[in-house]
């Protein structure tokens, strides 16, 4: 390497001078993170602005209370979808929350026995499943068999195998950050396992178990294919568990697809409301995450 | 204090009619004590290696016995196998035998739930409930194992406990508050008032200065030899002045070149510090080495 000092200094040895060679490099490197950084902010705020400005004009109270309507008749908005993806989100945390939680913890606090390697696998495998073939498999398993036609509750199993998988592995992410010197310290004090777990190991990471939980509810508010197949879908208000149900990414599609500009803005309205929430439950995340601190 | 706990404590201390007879040490007039706990061809391992092999030891009721040795001779190991914490070491075991009062500790029917029940024990560094309370922090043993107390009761337990542990009268006024937020020697006192709290026959201590300042020090010393009027303490340190200061009797231990860790000379304090008969607790105590 040519040895040519840009400030040629008589106090600094040669060999500790920075060459002109580096320096180009330095720059070279930087300019490169520099505008791969701002194309990848410039496309977000594309995205957004996109959204934003495309869905505002559809939004108004109306649109969030009232419920599809036929092509022609003015008006119509989300309401339905809104109760429905409520419903949805209930519903599958309640299946997928308690189970991501029991693998998560049977994962940490019982590694060493021979059954954690596979679990975690298992979980890992099913998170990097295409999400169209778990509505695949749940419309055979449910619509097609046990239930017999499209279903709400047919939706939920499908968002809470989405979610089991993010349950787990963030959980897991969450009790390896409680210091083993805790769970030593109240084994020592005579606690059976369980109680370990239950009374000391999940209070100190209840912060960081909620994240999980919100994270995975977040991910799946904005899942569209399984729902496809099994929610299919709905235009009135319904909580019931048996038959169709209406739901946020669903009727976006469905006002997408359709040849009507009025319809088009209602697909754009609906996408604003999705980010919308989604990204407000980002924002709640950091606040709880910034508390867990303390 | 409530009829379980009495009852707790019975079963606990079945030593205890001797307990309360224990004089302080008199090294001219050796008064027999009872052993509290006894090792026999103690051997523990993690894996396949051996850490420490074939270790005799007795633990006198009512005295404080300390363990010392350079880093890495399996004192801390050793110190663990005493109430099977040892073992909850992912792949580590333990062989040989432990007796804790009338306890086969590592007996196959003995439930080592029962014996951690026993036996206290307080870690290198100060490790208390961060999300409870002092006051929580000293009522959590009693709670855990599910001892029914009324809030009296407890309340009484916990301030017992802490004037036990000398923090009382520095903690009364914010029992309330975070256990964490108190200093690293108030946080070590509270682990003490904590593992005190369910009244063990004997406290493990593993290197309970190693984190705390000299004057923290002095205050843990301090209370241990307190302590040792109502508890039977083992206290491993990597420290021969603090064992010298607390310990009536002490016990060296080495790794040999196979890694493994023995005892190599134990007793009364004194004549292992003033007189050691094997060539390396000498080597060792004069700092030749360690």
């Amino acid at each position: 390497m040519a040895v040519t000092a840009v400030t040629p200094s008589s106090a600094i040895p040669a060999r500790h001078r920075v060459v002109a060679r580096r320096r180009i490099w330095q720059g070279v490197v930087v300019g490169f993170l520099l505008l791969a950084t701002a194309l990848a902010v410039a496309l977000l705020v594309t995205i957004l602005g996109y959204v934003i400005v495309r869905g505002l004009p559809a939004i108004d109270l109306a649109f969030f209370t009232e419920r599809p309507r036929p092509f022609g008749e003015p008006g119509g908005g989300i309401g339905p979808s809104l109760l429905g993806t409520a419903v949805l989100a209930a519903v599958s945390g309640a299946i997928a929350i308690p189970i991501g939680m029991a693998a998560a913890i049977f994962v940490v606090e019982y590694r060493s026995g021979r059954f954690a390697a596979p679990v975690r696998l298992s979980a890992e495998l099913i998170a990097g499943l295409p999400s169209i073939v778990i509505g695949v498999f749940v419309w055979a398993l449910l619509v097609r068999g046990l239930v017999g036609h499209y279903a709400a509750i047919a939706g939920a199993v499908a968002l809470a195998v989405i979610m089991v998988p993010i349950v787990a592995r963030t959980v897991e992410e969450v009790l390896k950050l409680v210091p083993s010197s805790l769970r030593e310290a109240a084994l020592a004090l005579g606690a059976p396992r369980w109680k370990v777990i239950l009374s000391i190991v999940l209070p100190t990471a209840r912060a960081g178990v909620l994240t999980a939980a919100i994270l995975a509810l977040a991910r799946s508010a904005g899942e569209t294919a399984p729902l496809l197949l099994t929610a299919l879908g709905n235009d009135f208000f319904s909580t019931d568990s048996l038959r169709p149900i209406a739901a946020l990414p669903l009727q976006i599609y469905r006002y997408a697809i359709a040849p009507y500009d009025d319809w088009h803005t209602k697909a754009w309205g609906a996408s604003l409301v999705l980010v919308f929430v989604i990204g407000a439950v980002g924002l709640l995340l950091r606040v709880v995450a910034r508390q867990r601190v303390r | 204090m409530s009829v379980t706990m009495q009852e707790t404590k019975q079963r606990e201390t079945p030593s205890g009619a001797e307990r309360t007879s224990t004089p302080v040490a008199d090294p001219a007039l050796p008064a027999p004590r009872s052993i509290a706990l006894r090792t026999e061809k103690l051997s523990a391992y993690y894996g396949a290696a051996q850490a420490v092999g074939d270790v005799d030891l007795t633990f006198e009721v009512g005295a404080v016995t300390a363990i010392i040795g350079p880093s890495g001779c399996g004192k801390s190991t050793l110190l663990r196998c005493l109430n099977r914490m040892h073992e909850t070491t992912p792949g580590a075991r333990a062989t040989g035998r432990v007796r804790l009062g009338d306890v086969d500790v590592y007996a196959p029917a003995t439930d080592p739930v029962e014996v951690r029940s026993m036996v206290g024990m307080v870690f290198q560094k100060p490790n208390p409930f961060p999300m409870m309370s002092v006051y929580d922090n000293v009522a959590a043993g009693p709670r855990l194992r599910g001892w029914k107390m009324s809030r009296r009761e407890m309340d009484d337990l916990v301030e017992r406990n802490l004037r036990r542990a000398a923090l009382w009268d520095e903690v009364k006024d914010k029992l309330h508050r975070s256990g964490a937020a108190l200093s690293g020697g108030q946080q070590q006192r509270l682990c003490i008032a904590r593992a005190l709290a369910t009244d063990p026959s004997v406290l493990l201590m593993d290197e309970p200065c190693s984190a705390l300042d000299p004057i923290a020090t002095y205050k843990i010393e301090e209370l241990v030899r307190e302590l040792s009027h109502e508890v039977t303490i083992v206290i491993v340190t990597h420290n021969m002045q603090q064992a010298s200061r607390v310990s009536e009797r002490t016990a060296f231990m080495l790794a040999a070149d196979d890694g493994v860790g023995r005892l190599v000379e134990f007793g009364k304090t004194d004549d292992l510090f003033t007189l050691p008969r094997d060539p390396r607790t000498e080597a060792y105590i004069t700092g030749r080495f360690g």
